[in-house]
C-alpha cells in the first residue's frame, strides 16, 4: 500500500524518552499518549501533526526504554509508516508487533528533509521523495516477521495461527 | 562450526542442534518479566489471546517504577498488576516492601540462572547475562504473547567479542568498565548484536561489576550482553538457584563479527555527559561541572557493592551544602544489608537522603525529578534529554565512587579528589 505524506524530519539516536517521556507512562490510552508524543524535543509536533504525515529519523531511531507506550504514541498521532536510516532493535519489534511499518533506508535518510512529501510503498519497501525525485529503497523484512507485519502486528498473527491450526 | 554462547542458548531454547547469526528461530522461555509500566497494557493485549498464562511459575510480576505509588493513576497501575498476579496465582509477585527493583531481586531470589532465556518487558533486562544467561528487553505485545504461550521469537544476533584483560584496579567499578567501552562503540555500536564478554580480565570483575556491565548492553544498542560462568558466578549462586540449569561455554572456533580489546589495568574513572550514554569522559581531565543532585541506586547500581564504595567514600564527609544526596538500595535485602553494615548509618550522617528501593528517579517518575537548569551525577543508566526532570537539566552518568565524591565536592570529581 502506497501512503502519501510531509515529512516530520528528526535526527540521531531519538530515545523513546523524548518520543514519551516517562512522566505520561501513567496511562497507556493511546490518544493520552499521542497528545504528548515528541513535546520534550518539538512542542509543535502533536498540535500540528496530520494524519498521513511520515515520521523521519536518522541512525538508531527508539533508542532506551522498551516501553511500547513510544510506537503507540506515534502511530496514535496519525503517522502511517516511520523511516529511518535504521532503528534500534526493541522499538523495531514493537513497531512490527502494533503494526506500525518501519522501513530502514540506511545513508539515504540524509535525502529526506523536514516538510518533504513522501510517498511509500510498506509491501515492496520502496520510498519517493515526490519533493526531490529521489527514490530509495527499505530493506525488506526476513522470514515470518513479514507475516507478522502483514497480519497488522503480533496479536492478529497468534490469533490467525490458532485458529488455522 | 562452532557456536558463541548466545548461539548455545537459543539453539537449546528452540530445540535445535546449532543456530548461527540472521537465523529467526522461535524459543521456549523460562522466565517473563514486567513491571507496573509495562504490565497494565500488555494484560490488556493478553486478553486478547484469552488466558491461563502459560506457566505460573515462570513469571515475574516487579511494581518498581511508579512506586510507592506515586498517585491516583499510578496507584491504578500497580493494583492491575496485583489483581493479575493474584488471579493467576503467579508465584513471584513481589509486593512494595517484599522486593525492590526487578533485575536487582531476580539475581538476588535465584530467580534467573546460568542457560536460561529470559525476556521482560524492560529494556534493562539483559542484566541477566552477567550470570551467562539469554536475557532481552521486549515491549508490551511481545510480553502478553509469552505471558499466553511461553514463546517468542528471536533473529539470532551477531556477536561482538569484548576481550578483557589485566586486573581491575581498586579505584575502578564496573560502571567505569561499561561508559569506557560504551564511548569506544558508540550508543549502536552493537545495534541488533550480542556483546560477548570474555578474557582473563572477567575474574577480577565482582558480580555486581558484571550485573552493572551486562545491564547497560542496551546502552550501546545491544540485544544482550554475556559473560562466562566462573567460580565467582558459582558461589554467587550457590545458595540462591535451587532449579536446575546449564552451563554454557563458547566453542574456541565460535564466530563473531568484531573483537574489541579493553585493558583494565589502563582504566579511570569516567563520567558519561548529556545527552548520550556514549559521551564519556575521563574524571581527571574535566573543568569544575557544579552538581545540584546526586542519586545513587537503581537497576545498575542499587546492590549492596555500590552502598559500600559509596559509603566508605563518604564516611567522615558530608554532603556539598548545594547538593541534595538521595540513596536509593536496590532491594530489601541490600536495604537491609546497608543497615547492618552501617553504610546508612553513613549516609544519614552525611547529610543524605535515603530512600525506601524504587527506579523513581532513574526514569524521572518521581523521588528526585530535576528542575530546568539542573545538573545530577548518577549511577543510573540513561542521561537522555529530560530523562530525570525538566528538558533543560542535564544528568551525567558515572560510577558510585564518583558518585559519592561529587556529592561531598559539589561538583564532578572522584575519589582522589578529597585528599
Amino acid at each position: 500500500m502506497a501512503l502519501t505524506g510531509k515529512v516530520w524530519r528528526y535526527g540521531d539516536n531519538i530515545d523513546t524518552d523524548v518520543i514519551i517521556p516517562a512522566r505520561y507512562l501513567i496511562s497507556f490510552d493511546p490518544q493520552e499518549l499521542a497528545s504528548h508524543c515528541m513535546v520534550d524535543i518539538d512542542e509543535s509536533f502533536a498540535q500540528n501533526v496530520k494524519a498521513g504525515d511520515i515520521m523521519v529519523g536518522g541512525r538508531n531511531f527508539g533508542c532506551g526504554s522498551s516501553r511500547e507506550h513510544a510506537p503507540v504514541a506515534i502511530k496514535a498521532s496519525g503517522i502511517p509508516v516511520v523511516i529511518a536510516a535504521s532503528f534500534a532493535r526493541i522499538f523495531y519489534r514493537n513497531g512490527i508487533n502494533i503494526g506500525l511499518p518501519l522501513l530502514e533506508i540506511g545513508d539515504d535518510v540524509e535525502k529526506i528533509s523536514a516538510g518533504d512529501r513522501l510517498s511509500a510503498d510498506t509491501s515492496t519497501g520502496e520510498i519517493k521523495n515526490l519533493t526531490t525525485g529521489d527514490i530509495f529503497h527499505a530493506r525488506p523484512l526476513p522470514g515470518f516477521v513479514e507475516d507478522i507485519a502483514k497480519a497488522g502486528g503480533l496479536i492478529n498473527y497468534i490469533k490467525e495461527k490458532k485458529i488455522n491450526a | 562450526m562452532g557456536m558463541n554462547m548466545t548461539e548455545k542458548i537459543l539453539a537449546a531454547h528452540a530445540g535445535l542442534k546449532e543456530a548461527s547469526a540472521g537465523q529467526l528461530v522461535t524459543c521456549k522461555l523460562d522466565m517473563v518479566l514486567a513491571n507496573d509500566v509495562t504490565a497494565p497494557p500488555s494484560f490488556k493485549e493478553f486478553e486478547k489471546i484469552g488466558g491461563p498464562v502459560f506457566d505460573n511459575t515462570k513469571i515475574a510480576l516487579v511494581p518498581d517504577h511508579f512506586t510507592p505509588n506515586k498517585d491516583i493513576k499510578s496507584a491504578g497501575l500497580s493494583k492491575a498488576v496485583r489483581d493479575f498476579a493474584n488471579k493467576y496465582n503467579i508465584i513471584n509477585y513481589f509486593e512494595v516492601g517484599r522486593g525492590g527493583i526487578e533485575h536487582v531481586i531476580l539475581p538476588e531470589k535465584g530467580i534467573v540462572a546460568p542457560g536460561m532465556l529470559t525476556i521482560g518487558a524492560d529494556s534493562h533486562t539483559c542484566t541477566y547475562g552477567a550470570l551467562g544467561g539469554f536475557s532481552t528487553g521486549v515491549g508490551t505485545t511481545d510480553l502478553a504473547v509469552a505471558l499466553a504461550t511461553g514463546e517468542a521469537w528471536f533473529k539470532v544476533p551477531e556477536a561482538i567479542k569484548v576481550e578483557l584483560t589485566g586486573d581491575k584496579p581498586a579505584d575502578i567499578t564496573g560502571k567505569d568498565v561499561m561508559l569506557t567501552l560504551i564511548g569506544m562503540i558508540g550508543v549502536d555500536g552493537a545495534l541488533y548484536k550480542t556483546l560477548e564478554f570474555s578474557g582473563e580480565g572477567v575474574h577480577s570483575l565482582s558480580m555486581d561489576d558484571r550485573f552493572t556491565i551486562a545491564n547497560m548492553a542496551i546502552e550501546a544498542g545491544g540485544k544482550n550482553g554475556i559473560f562466562p560462568v566462573d567460580e565467582l558466578t558459582m558461589e554467587y549462586i550457590k545458595d540462591r538457584v535451587k532449579k536446575p540449569y546449564t552451563i554454557v561455554e563458547a566453542d574456541a572456533d565460535a564466530k563473531y563479527c568484531d573483537t574489541v580489546k579493553i585493558n583494565l589495568n589502563d582504566l579511570v574513572p569516567v563520567v558519561a555527559f548529556p545527552h548520550l550514554p556514549g559521551n564519556t569522559k575521563k574524571v581527571a581531565e574535566i573543568d569544575d561541572i557544579k552538581i545540584d543532585q546526586v542519586v545513587i541506586g537503581s537497576c545498575t547500581n542499587g546492590r549492596i557493592e555500590d552502598m559500600r564504595i559509596a559509603a566508605q567514600v563518604m564516611k567522615g564527609h558530608t554532603v556539598h551544602k548545594d547538593v541534595r544526596c538521595i540513596v536509593i538500595p536496590g532491594s530489601q535485602q541490600v536495604y537491609k544489608e546497608a543497615v547492618k553494615s552501617g553504610y546508612i548509618d553513613i549516609f544519614i550522617d552525611a547529610g543524605a537522603s535515603v530512600s525506601t528501593p524504587t527506579c523513581g528517579p532513574c526514569l524521572g517518575a518521581h523521588m528526585g525529578i530535576l528542575a530546568s537548569g539542573e545538573r545530577c551525577v548518577s549511577t543510573t543508566n540513561r542521561n537522555f534529554r529530560g530523562r530525570m526532570g525538566h528538558v533543560d537539566s542535564e544528568v551525567y552518568l558515572a560510577g558510585p565512587q564518583v558518585a559519592a565524591a561529587s556529592a561531598i565536592l559539589g561538583k564532578i570529581a572522584q575519589p582522589g579528589d578529597l585528599r
